[in-house]
């Protein structure tokens, strides 16, 4: 088996290289975990560093903790070379402000003693001139000396001599060129130090225990800074990516020759190899780790939730498959299933090669929209914004159930004169309507007209109609929940008109201030229209009355009606903290308020149906019962609500899994105790499927006959029978999980895509309103909160048992 | 400072030759660069590359190789010749036919397959014999440092010679290209020989090979280009080695230990300069730098930064586009300018022009009047234009001719002087007294002879010859306005004056160690103003043989650092005639004016300050100014020289006009092009 591990908020995650499924992670750090280093003295242990000041020693294969060593400082990374045991080198900061950016480095000993945590105390620096970059240092051939560069010096601190040699380079040459180092690799074999620079050159030096007779030589690919460099065990090739998301492999010592692996998503950011040069992995910025087979092909992917710049779109739920959809790959729709916690698929929107280089102005995905069935999606795309010849383009997409996927149907080019500002589909069953408001003063209904012109049974959509009111600019429209009416706010004012007639039939408003957000109640509610204002106000307006209803004072940024229920959820952003309110129109008072929610505003939230709603009583939580509110934060953490039932079942059920995991492993083990276990699991009265499934007797069976001697087994021929019985039994038990025929489902209908596996979930865990928001700060690495994880394993675990009998039917 | 009406001459279509190959004496530094057009310089690399020598080429001869043999040059043509030169008269000493020889030295390799083995005598080489005769021709030889082995390059191929048994060991086959070429043939354009028993080759499919010579097995290939590589050389230690390309790179590969502190060493490529456009013919690893030249005739010189103890102007990079010798001379009461070219001279006369201001409007265009063909194969030497611009001179290596001119106002007569005395068989230099009644022609053995010029004819005069005996031949000859005075200047950096009414040796100028690159003499003190190589300059009283205190007060306090850093030499010394104290200079980059009265600049002082001048109030200007003024507005000048209505020429040529006139480059794909 082999494994990647990376780093991830305060865990390291360790992969199957071959399944690319997640299989554990190393879970005890209290702080961002930011280093992990195989220990080279056994293999099968691997070293990571904290923020939190500690070192811990994992045997990553189990995911056991086997050692802590608290070293009392915030730790940046760490390096182990096999030359030095028991030492490991750590970046510390040097002053508490971190705005210097001063960081030294320094040899641990890590002392040698039976004990679960450790101090280690004994800290010797070896220089204080690194860079704030990780990959700005590394050990040269067998520990003898570690190069490390910062800004436009490189130095080699030879260990035996303790000497440092010094090397530098000029800012910029005729030509213009950026010599600052970006990054380090040293040959395993040879005397030789490749860096990288931020003009995208590479330079292989040499000679250099000499401060006059050093030589370089450079090679030049990259346009763009070199983010990492890494040499093949063997050292015959070295590896480089930036961000062209082109991973270049050079020959060592033959000058030019190159291969190229291009297209391989975001920008490089690091490349490791693995101990035997087989497999090489590249992490990507848009949340990806691709296994690379070192005959130079992509043999895996590891897809988190992709994360982009900025996420332009709403945060949509696709009515079909219940995924998330919104801005993933540049130019992208993806769709992300927040059951499985893992990523379904891409949708190509803008159809165009997305260029990766800085500073280039290409289409992105600004605008989505679904209407109520999942049938129609539509999307505007735009280019320019920046600069004042703006682009943009509608376009509408239908669901084909063939190929199950969104297939486009209508382009639109120039379906106003100015930006579109926002728009909606028509809520009703039978006719759907698309309304576009727009910059230019306008707002028109879109919808599918059989065109004379065209003789296709195929239907396109065309401009219905056309509205505007005194020239002022429609920001928000909305439909009611039964499509009979249709809100437009023109600034201050909002209309209401009827889509039937296209008649203007009253306007509200309440000055002053502009109208920032609106919507319409559900259900009980639907004869209320809720608005905020930039001035700091709430209103509710009866439609039927016409008069204002109620109307409070609270900054909201945003509102986001619960299409389930009578709920709206109203995000204010007051005094640098986001506060949430739960309120239901008919009544001003808050069902349900959390200040302090986290320390960003936020601009994106969706509630996400439940498969079935859960009973729960408790007066706090009750608004969840229908669907769960996920909102999106600045820093890309998408944050979610969960009630207190729910915690407590994937705590027990992950304690019953850690319990088993501490049982000896044996072959056996692996495919019938997680069997066993899952019975267990379903067997458990905490558990809230309401349907038991009936208890699999495969299981049973199967134990049964391993467990009786061979010389007393029945005839093979019987035993087959048996197994095939058992086999059957234990599926149709399984498939009555609703989990797992929600997973099924699903895998048909995304058949075509890659097996991915994601996480990026962040989950604020509620039962008596005291919300842990886990900050990440400039994470770039995914993350996944416990509670999410324990899902996941579950599911894993399903998955696995469910392979028991095949595997086991085989022999 | 001075104003002057300036003749902005573009018309003179200059062509410097392309460098087809360099060889280096590195006992006594200097730098043997053969052109395109067969001429031959020497360059002293020690003294900031001043060109000391030229032997001027001939028609149809392409030198094809180049080789010291302790202080003798010897090259090798297509012509089939062999040459030796005789460096202090500066000619051609010798020819030996040798069939055929297209490539290298007095160890040839012959178009017809053979290699043939020369002696070198005292005084002759003798050819010796022949080793196996091979079928395809031989492109390149290099020797093993023991004498006992010969690696040669050819088709295809690389073969090692034993030179007793004159039988081949080796045959080492190169691989052609993949592709399209593959069915051209790989011609080794290149081969080096190590004392450590290592073949270097390059070849046209663009690699540098490694080969060894026990087993005649490849050890590494560098893929350098996806051109031709055309040239190798190797530093004296053998520790660096450089490869100039067809694509106008030169790449430097070096011996490198591979784990530090062990000696098992490798051949690792490690840097890559580009400073030419076109084809690297030549190049050649000096001790501090490395130099190439190529197709686009101008001879680079990149120092490496880890020879070189001391950074300094002597070692910066040196690009070298014109010869430093004068190629333009002016008819200073005339109005008539004198264009030198290898084969041919033209005579043009300047135009006319009207109004005031920074440009003026053209009244007459310039007109060319003459064009004289060079008689024989020869190049030309040297020539001149006599000051009133009724006599021209010129001669090639082997002989001299002189023309009168005579022109009324429309009429044009031009002929030849067809008696003239015996000495006057080729020269060295030429030179007119200032009122064109003397021809002062530089012949052997550093002697001058002087030639009195007369409507009737010329008569021999005299001879002068200096006290040291040098041998060494003249390339400077400056005469006095009075004419009292002559200057001589040679390649020993000697500067003799001599009396002309006497026709004695006057003095001897302290000699140097730099070498004069321009001298004139005042019109009123009679002082000799010199200037050298290494940009120093100097004044030295004729009258009182002794420097005078200007002179003693910049030696003293030395010339500041901007001008010191200049890297073309000083090519004329003209001196303003309505203020005496005003000496002007010319470089290839700029004009300089030198007022002898203002105080010298120290290092803190502001070099370049005409802008700053500009600013300040006329007191403030006084306090500040400087004896240097320069004057940067033209660019690649080739000659400034006043003349007498008070006007400048300045003789431009653009180095984008050379290079549009250059066949076009190798194509290459640049990024983001």
């Amino acid at each position: 088996f082999r494994f990647v591990l990376c780093t991830s908020g305060d865990s390291v995650k360790v992969y199957s290289t071959r399944t690319e499924e997640w299989l554990h992670s190393l879970q005890g750090h209290t702080n961002q975990v930011t280093g992990i280093a195989l220990n080279r003295a056994n293999h099968l242990q691997v070293y990571s560093c904290s923020a939190d000041g500690t070192v811990k020693l994992w045997d990553f294969i189990d995911g056991i903790l086997i050692k802590t060593f608290i070293i009392g400082y915030p730790l940046f990374a760490i390096y182990v070379s096999e030359k030095h045991d028991g030492i490991v080198f750590l970046h510390i900061a040097m002053d508490t402000d971190s705005k210097n950016e001063c960081f030294q480095l320094v040899a641990v000993h890590l002392p040698k003693s039976a004990e679960q945590e450790v101090e280690a105390k004994e800290l010797s620096a070896v220089s204080s001139r690194i860079s704030p970059n990780p990959s700005c240092t590394a050990f040269g051939r067998e520990g003898q000396y570690i190069a490390f560069a910062r800004h436009l010096q490189l130095n080699v601190y030879f260990f035996r001599k303790q000497k440092t040699y010094s090397f530098s380079l000029k800012a910029t040459d005729k030509k213009g060129a950026k010599n600052a180092f970006t990054c380090i690799a040293c040959h395993p074999a040879d005397d030789c130090i490749a860096t990288g620079h931020e003009d995208g050159k590479i330079r292989l030096w040499r000679n250099f225990i000499h401060t006059k007779e050093y030589t370089y030589s450079t090679q030049h690919w990259h346009h763009n800074a070199v983010n990492t460099l890494c040499f093949t065990p063997e050292g015959t090739n070295l590896l480089s990516g930036g961000i062209e998301s082109v991973l270049v492999q050079w020959q060592y010592g033959a000058g030019n020759r190159k291969e190229f692996l291009p297209r391989l998503g975001g920008s490089i950011l690091h490349v490791s190899t693995s101990s035997d040069g087989q497999l090489f992995c590249t992490s990507h910025s848009d949340n990806k780790i691709t296994v690379i087979e070192s005959s130079f092909k992509v043999c895996g992917v590891i897809q988190g939730l992709v994360k982009g710049d900025a996420v332009l779109t709403d945060l949509m739920i696709d009515p079909r498959s219940k995924a998330l959809v919104l801005n993933g790959k540049p130019g992208h729709l993806q769709f992300y299933s927040l059951m499985r916690d893992k990523h379904l698929y891409n949708l190509d929107i803008v159809q165009q090669e997305y260029i990766y280089e800085a500073g280039l102005d290409q289409f992105e995905v600004v605008k989505a929209a679904f209407d109520i069935n999942g049938y129609w999606l539509a999307t505007v795309e735009e280019r320019g914004q920046k600069s004042s010849d703006l682009e943009f383009v509608l376009k509408l997409w239908a669901y084909d159930e063939r190929t199950q996927s969104f297939v486009l149907n209508t382009t639109i080019t120039a379906a106003h004169t100015d930006r579109i500002i926002s728009m909606c589909f028509s809520s009703s069953e039978e006719t759907t309507m698309l309304v576009t408001t727009a910059e230019d003063g306008q707002f028109k209904a879109w919808c599918q007209g059989a065109d004379a012109d065209t003789q296709q049974d195929q239907s396109f959509w065309s401009c219905e109609f056309v509205g505007s009111y005194h020239n002022l600019k429609p920001t928000n429209c909305s439909f009611s929940a039964d499509s009979s009416l249709l809100a437009v706010n023109f600034q201050e004012v909002i209309t209401i008109w009827s889509p039937d007639t296209w008649e203007l039939l009253t306007t509200l408003c309440q000055p002053p201030g502009v109208v920032r957000d609106l919507c319409f109640g559900r259900l009980s509610c639907s004869k209320y229209l809720i608005a905020t204002t930039t001035r700091n106000l709430l209103c509710c307006w009866n439609l039927l009355t016409c008069a204002l209803e109620w109307s409070t004072s609270v900054e909201v940024s945003k509102l986001q009606p619960d299409p389930l229920s009578e709920n709206v959820a109203a995000f204010s952003y007051q005094s640098k903290h986001t506060d949430l309110f739960v309120f239901k129109p008919s009544e001003p008072r808050p069902l349900f308020t959390h200040k302090n929610m986290c320390s960003e505003k936020i601009h994106r939230a969706v509630f996400v149906p439940r498969e079935e709603p859960l009973n729960n009583c408790d007066e706090s939580s009750q608004w969840l019962n229908r669907s769960q509110l996920y909102f999106l934060t600045q820093n890309m953490d998408l944050l979610t609500f969960s009630t207190a039932t729910e915690e407590d079942r994937m705590l027990s059920s992950s304690k019953r899994l850690v319990i088993d995991d501490s049982v000896a492993v044996t072959p056996f083990y692996l495919l019938l105790g997680k069997h066993r276990q899952q019975q267990q699991k379903l067997n458990t009265p905490s558990h809230p499927a309401a349907d038991k499934p009936q208890q699999p007797q495969g299981s049973v069976t199967i134990t049964e006959l391993l467990h009786t001697p061979a010389h007393v087994l029945p005839a093979a021929s019987v035993l087959c029978s048996m197994l095939v019985s058992s086999l059957l039994i234990s599926n149709t038990g399984v498939r009555k999980d609703p989990l797992r025929e929600m997973e099924s489902s699903e895998q048909e209908m995304n058949s075509e895509k890659e097996e991915e596996h994601s996480e990026e979930e962040m989950e604020a865990c509620d039962s008596q309103q005291e919300l842990r928001a886990q900050g990440s700060v400039d994470e770039v690495t995914p993350k996944l909160s416990k509670a999410q994880e324990r899902e996941l394993k579950r599911i894993r675990k399903t998955d696995f048992s469910w392979m028991t009998g095949l595997i086991d039917s085989k022999p | 400072m001075g104003e002057f009406k300036v003749h902005r001459v573009r018309f003179f279509d200059y062509m410097p030759s392309g460098i087809r190959a360099l060889a280096f004496n590195g006992d006594t530094e200097r730098m043997a660069v053969a052109r395109m057009d067969g001429s031959v310089e020497i360059f002293h690399c020690s003294d900031r590359f001043f060109q000391e020598k030229i032997i001027p080429g001939r028609e149809q001869c392409g030198i094809e190789g180049l080789s010291w043999v302790g202080e003798r040059l010897f090259s090798a043509g297509l012509n089939g010749g062999i040459t030796e030169y005789d460096l202090t008269n500066q000619k051609v000493k010798y020819t030996i036919d040798a069939y055929k020889i297209p490539w290298y030295t007095f160890l040839v390799g012959c178009e017809d397959g053979t290699v043939k083995l020369f002696e070198v005598n005292e005084d002759k080489i003798q050819f010796e014999r022949n080793l196996d005769r091979q079928k395809s021709r031989i492109v390149s030889l290099s020797w093993h440092t023991s004498g006992s082995k010969i690696a040669a390059g050819m088709m295809d191929m690389i073969q090692i010679f034993n030179v007793e048994t004159g039988h081949s060991i080796h045959r080492m086959l190169a691989d052609r290209g993949v592709g399209t070429s593959r069915s051209k043939e790989c011609v080794v354009w290149s081969v080096v020989y190590l004392s450590d028993g290592t073949i270097v080759s390059g070849d046209s499919v663009g690699m540098v090979k490694l080969w060894d010579d026990q087993t005649g097995t490849l050890i590494k290939s560098h893929n350098v280009t996806k051109c031709d590589v055309l040239a190798l050389s190797v530093s004296q230690n053998e520790d660096s080695l450089v490869a100039g390309t067809s694509e106008g790179t030169v790449v430097q590969f070096q011996f490198v230990s591979m784990v530090l502190g062990k000696d098992d060493k490798e051949w690792v490529r490690t840097r890559t300069f580009k400073n030419h456009t076109h084809d690297i013919r030549a190049v050649a690893e000096i001790t501090t730098a490395v130099v190439s030249g190529g197709m686009d005739a101008q001879l680079v010189v990149k120092p490496l930064l880890d020879k070189i103890e001391v950074r300094s102007a002597a070692s910066a990079l040196r690009k070298i586009h014109f010869p430093h010798r004068r190629l333009v001379f002016c008819a200073r009461n005339s109005g008539l300018m004198l264009f030198q070219y290898p084969g041919h001279l033209e005579l043009w006369r300047l135009g006319e022009s009207e109004g005031k201001g920074s440009s003026l409007f053209v009244k007459r265009n310039p007109e060319k009047l003459l064009h004289l063909k060079v008689k024989g194969e020869d190049h030309i030497r040297c020539s001149a234009v006599s000051p009133c611009g009724e006599w021209i001179v010129y001669s090639t290596a082997s002989s001299l001719r002189l023309y009168r001119l005579h022109y009324q106002r429309f009429l044009f007569l031009f002929f030849q002087i067809s008696k003239l005395p015996k000495v006057l068989s080729s020269a060295n230099q030429l030179c007119f007294s200032s009122d064109s009644s003397h021809l002062f022609s530089a012949s052997t053995q550093s002697s001058v002879h002087i030639v009195s010029l007369s409507q009737s004819g010329c008569k021999f005069v005299g001879t002068l010859k200096p006290k040291s005996g040098s041998h060494q031949a003249i390339h400077l000859l400056a005469a006095s306005e009075d004419g009292e005075w002559l200057a001589s200047a040679n390649s020993d950096h000697e500067v003799h004056i001599y009396n002309l009414q006497t026709r004695k040796a006057h003095c001897t100028v302290p000699v140097y160690s730099s070498a004069v690159t321009a001298m004139g003499i005042h019109p009123t003190t009679n002082c000799l103003f010199m200037m050298y190589a290494d940009q120093q300059m100097c004044e030295y009283s004729i009258e009182q043989k002794q420097y005078t205190d200007w002179s003693r007060t910049v030696q003293r306090k030395g010339l500041h650092r901007l001008w010191m850093e200049r890297d073309t030499p000083c090519l004329n010394v003209m001196f303003n005639p309505q203020n005496p104290s005003h000496v002007i200079l010319h470089d290839t980059y700029m004009l300089c004016i030198i007022d002898q009265s203002l105080p010298l600049p120290d290092d803190k002082t502001q070099f370049y300050n005409q802008l700053t001048l500009k600013s300040l109030t006329e007191d403030q200007r006084k306090s500040h100014s400087h004896a240097f003024k320069v004057c940067k507005t033209f660019k690649d000048i080739l000659c400034v020289e006043l003349i007498s209505d008070q006007s400048l020429v300045v003789v431009e040529r653009p180095l984008e006009d050379v290079a549009t006139q250059l066949p076009a480059p190798i194509k290459q794909k640049k990024f983001a092009t």
